[in-house]
């Protein structure tokens, strides 16, 4: 039809200073953000957080507060939705079960008046791999066939960007691995920009070029996976992508390419360039498998800091175990001890030094009245006020 | 900004029609009705009724016809016993035993619903007439004296209403205990609790909100109803539906009529609200 | 001991068929008395076996007018009841408004009244009105009742689609009309078609309301009504069993035709919205 503009050159994906509320709720608050053409992006977050909300607002399911949605120099804010050259991947799919599969796949091309659908829905569904697959109805797949089929009625519509309401939620753990390779694979394939939307940390670190963590409407942090995953900005991001040793520290400002901090009575230090805050109450931040056990605490490598402690449990997980120690203050650090020599395990009550490279500690900025933030406790509530 | 009022202008556009027309006319006839229960009861229809408050004409009608009322929920809680007795196994039985007959099943307790009304009823007649094999039996085995009937006599007009309602008190709960998740009842099994049991602690209370609504199918109508009483039992038998119908039809006492149906209303209403107080499932088992 | 197993696991089932007979015991008397010839106009007990009640249905004319009366009653009910039941149903499911509540107060309170007090009060009101009663107060009293049942039937299948598949179909360069079209509509039909087809046989099968509200019309359970005192034609029961075997037959071929008759034992496939 005339209305779309699906030829256009496209360009990047901004959101600004996008806002949705819902009565008093606020999903969404002033989301500032740039997908790059061509990239593959993730918005990454806790249930709640306004990640979907946002790409609703991207689809035009959704109608912003305020704020822009600019796909290149285009303002598609108010855009309706089927006028939009965006397609979505929906959550379980939301497959036409009246329509077969062919039906399905030709859906969008039919509407925008295309009568020759054959040819190019043959190619789409051989693309993710269903070929003869047309005939059948949706509840006769299964739900990885549906995946796929509802990715080709997407894709055949060649939009600008691509949106993925956690895509790969509704299938088993092995099927997903697969299916973010063969994701990963057609986004190469097609060069469109995916915008995905997911709660699995892992899901989101495997296929995305680029990931923003999002909590509570606002997005903590922006970039390259292993970025944020060495580097968090905030204790939600340490906590939320992963796990980290939170300890409760004050720094007094930085000391040449250092921040010397103290925490529970021990000093410690930070190189500057890993301090996301340098004064005042803070966050010294390690990674489990970053922090090592010894014996004593002679012998360490040079440059380590350390704790001492007891082992108070172990978990042996095949590749890892994963220890929680006590400090002498009553605090509890989770390590991840490599399974890779042929040493045996600690055993439960054992006097260890648990050290690290300060290269590896990052500081980060902390409510005052906050304490420690132990690791390996999954269930705890993370990023909420203790 | 015109779309968006014209979106919220449009379900009352929807409605209007509907409920325009179910005000028109069930609810304004109902204030009707119940301004002619207090039209003066001295009136007539070609003379004209006038609106003399008349509240008398309440207890008036209830002392010329409290036997029929009383008759009304005697016939209809007897049939309502029968009903949960048959009714219950039946939607247990398609629900959780007839695995792949479910639809089938379901289907012949609906079917019986295509023939009309009336012509089943009387095809009761038929069937419990003194010269049908019914009562022969009856009669062979000394269940029924040898001038013994079962005709025009409570148990027709019983069994009539049971089984015209049957089908009402049997789907809703159908729905509740087919939904009724098989795990539950292995969980009983596993918590050891026997067959017996598992009845009574799970499956009976989870499928209550069936039995509750398959109740109210059943009685409302059962009580209202006098097609059975008039096709199937004589003027001892008769209910209070009997009774407005001749006030409206023929004795065209419309004052009457309409007090009676207003006391039947009431009636069915302070039943069914006492019924469900006590069937909230907060108050524990029914 | 394995027969008393036996028993214990079989004596629900055992119950719930004699029940079944209980329900379609008079409809086969029905079918049998379409084939008899009555030995007088007032019994009703099977004399003789013959066929020509099926050969003459209206070998009484008044009671196939009458049965014509309903036909056009009830298509005439059902076609309005559907529509604005139907109306009624998505402005429910899809839109919050001020007065939803009472709406459905107003929808559900019919089915909760007894039929005998809807039917007198519309006389009361038609006699009040100066309204002559007949075929247009039976149709008016016809749609009043079937509109909450249809508003129920279609609001409990609306509420079970998918709000995602129509976004997916606005998603997919449907507009809102292409999207209800073709989406919408589609996976409502059935509901419906069940709804219009409830209306049918309510209004069809109607005789306390209509007994208020018909003045001089004769609808079929009228005639049947009054027939009883008189003495019933035996063709009665061809219509009676005529219309229980086309709606049957409507069921069990829409149903097999949906492979839906016999359940599956084992579900195929992950369960997704079926139509």
């Amino acid at each position: 039809m005339n209305g779309m503009v699906n030829e256009s050159p496209g360009g990047d994906l901004r959101l600004d200073g996008l806002t949705k509320r819902f009565g008093r709720i606020t999903a969404v608050d002033g989301l500032d953000l740039t997908v790059a053409q061509g990239s593959f992006f993730a918005l990454l977050g806790p249930s709640g957080c306004g990640k979907t909300t946002t790409l609703r607002a991207v689809a035009g399911l959704e109608e912003p507060t305020s704020g822009r949605v600019l796909l290149g120099d285009r303002d598609i804010t108010r855009l309706r939705p089927h006028r939009r050259p965006v397609n979505t991947v929906f959550q379980s799919y939301a497959l036409f079960p009246h329509l077969n599969v062919h039906e399905n796949v030709a859906f969008g091309l039919r509407r925008r008046g295309i009568r020759s659908v054959d040819a190019e829905v043959a190619r789409m569904l051989a693309l993710v791999r269903l070929d003869g697959f047309g005939p059948r109805r949706p509840a006769q797949l299964s739900g990885g066939q549906q995946q796929r089929v509802a990715l080709a009625r997407a894709l055949i519509n060649q939009p600008q960007v691509l949106l993925l309401d956690e895509p790969l939620g509704a299938l088993d753990l092995k099927l997903r691995r697969q299916m973010q390779v063969e994701l990963k694979r057609l986004q190469i394939e097609v060069g469109t920009t995916f915008v995905q939307v997911t709660h699995d940390q892992e899901e989101a670190m495997t296929m995305a070029d680029t990931v923003a963590v999002m909590n509570a409407g606002r997005i903590e942090q922006l970039g390259g996976p292993a970025d944020i995953y060495e580097y968090p900005a905030t204790a939600f991001v340490a906590n939320f992508l992963g796990q980290s040793n939170l300890l409760a520290a004050e720094a007094a400002g930085p000391a040449g390419s250092e921040v010397p901090v103290t925490a529970h009575g021990a000093r410690f230090s930070v190189p500057a360039d890993r301090a996301r805050a340098d004064r005042g109450a803070v966050h010294l931040g390690v990674r489990p498998e970053k922090l090592h056990l010894a014996g004593t605490d002679a012998g360490l490598p040079a440059g380590h800091q350390h704790v001492a402690g007891v082992v108070t449990d172990a978990s042996y997980v095949g590749v890892s175990t994963q220890y929680l120690v006590r400090t002498a203050w009553g605090g509890e650090l989770s390590a991840f001890v490599a399974n890779s020599g042929l040493g045996g395990q600690l055993p439960i009550g054992a006097s260890v030094v648990a050290h690290w490279d300060p290269r590896h500690a990052f500081l980060l900025p902390r409510e005052p009245g906050h304490g420690d933030r132990a690791a390996g406790r999954l269930d705890a509530p993370v990023g909420a006020a203790p | 900004m015109t779309a968006r009022g014209r979106h919220r202008l449009l379900p009352y556009l929807l409605l209007l029609p509907g409920v325009a027309w179910l005000l028109l006319f069930f609810a304004v006839p109902l204030l009707q009705l119940a301004a002619a229960s207090l039209y003066d009861p001295g009136g007539s229809l070609s003379t004209g009724y006038a609106m003399t408050w008349a509240f008398g004409n309440y207890p008036d009608a209830l002392r010329a016809y409290w036997p029929q009322f009383a008759r009304s929920f005697m016939y209809a809680g007897a049939a309502l016993a029968l009903a949960l007795l048959m009714g219950y196994p039946l939607a247990y039985a398609i629900a959780r035993k007839a695995g792949r007959w479910k639809n089938l099943l379901l289907v012949a307790v609906v079917a019986p619903m295509f023939t009309s009304f009336l012509v089943r009823t009387l095809a009761w007649k038929t069937i419990l007439s003194d010269n049908g094999w019914l009562v022969g039996l009856l009669r062979d085995v000394h269940l029924l004296g040898p001038d013994g009937r079962l005709l025009a006599t409570p148990v027709s007009v019983v069994l009539g209403l049971t089984y015209n309602f049957l089908p009402f008190l049997v789907l809703p709960l159908y729905a509740s205990l087919e939904r009724l998740d098989p795990r539950l009842l292995e969980a009983a099994g596993d918590l050891y609790a026997s067959p017996a049991q598992t009845f009574r602690r799970v499956t009976l209370p989870l499928s209550r909100p069936g039995l509750v609504a398959g109740t109210l199918l059943f009685f409302i109508p059962a009580t209202g109803d006098y097609i059975n009483a008039e096709l199937l039992g004589t003027p001892n038998e008769y209910m209070i539906g009997n009774v407005i119908d001749s006030a409206f039809l023929v004795r065209l006492d419309y004052p009457q009529g309409a007090a009676l149906s207003f006391l039947l209303m009431a009636a069915i209403l302070a039943a069914v609200f006492g019924y469900l107080r006590r069937a909230d499932p907060s108050q524990g088992v029914l | 001991m394995s027969a008393f197993r036996w028993l214990a696991e079989r004596w629900v089932m055992g119950v719930a068929l004699l029940v079944l007979g209980y329900l379609a015991l008079p409809v086969l008397v029905v079918a049998a008395l379409s084939f008899n010839r009555p030995s007088n106009r007032l019994s009703y007990d099977f004399a003789e076996f013959t066929l020509d009640n099926w050969r003459q249905p209206c070998a009484t004319p008044e009671m196939c007018d009458a049965v014509l009366r309903s036909v056009q009653i009830g298509f005439v009910s059902t076609v309005v009841s559907t529509v604005l039941g139907t109306l009624m149903a998505f402005a429910l499911v899809r839109h919050r408004f001020a007065g939803r509540s009472g709406t459905n107060l107003l929808v559900f309170l019919p089915m909760a009244t007894p039929e005998l007090v809807m039917g007198t009060s519309l006389l009361a009101l038609f006699v009040s009105a100066g309204v002559p009663q007949g075929f247009w107060t039976v149709v008016v009293a016809h749609v009043m009742f079937c509109l909450s049942f249809v508003v129920v039937t279609v609001r409990a299948r609306l509420a079970g689609m998918d709000r995602r598949l129509e976004e997916a179909a606005a998603d997919l360069y449907a507009g809102p009309w292409q999207a209800f079209r073709l989406v919408t509509l589609p996976l409502v039909l059935p509901g419906i078609v069940a709804a219009a087809l409830l209306a049918f046989s309510l209004s069809f099968d109607d005789f306390i309301v209509t007994n208020f509200n018909s003045g001089t019309t004769v609808t079929f359970p009228m005639y049947v009504w009054g027939a009883a005192q008189r003495g019933i034609p035996p063709q009665v029961n061809v219509v009676g069993t005529a219309m229980f075997a086309i709606a049957l037959l409507l069921v069990l071929l829409t149903s097999v035709r949906k492979g839906t008759l016999l359940t599956h034992s084992v579900e195929e496939g992950p369960p997704v919205n079926n139509t």
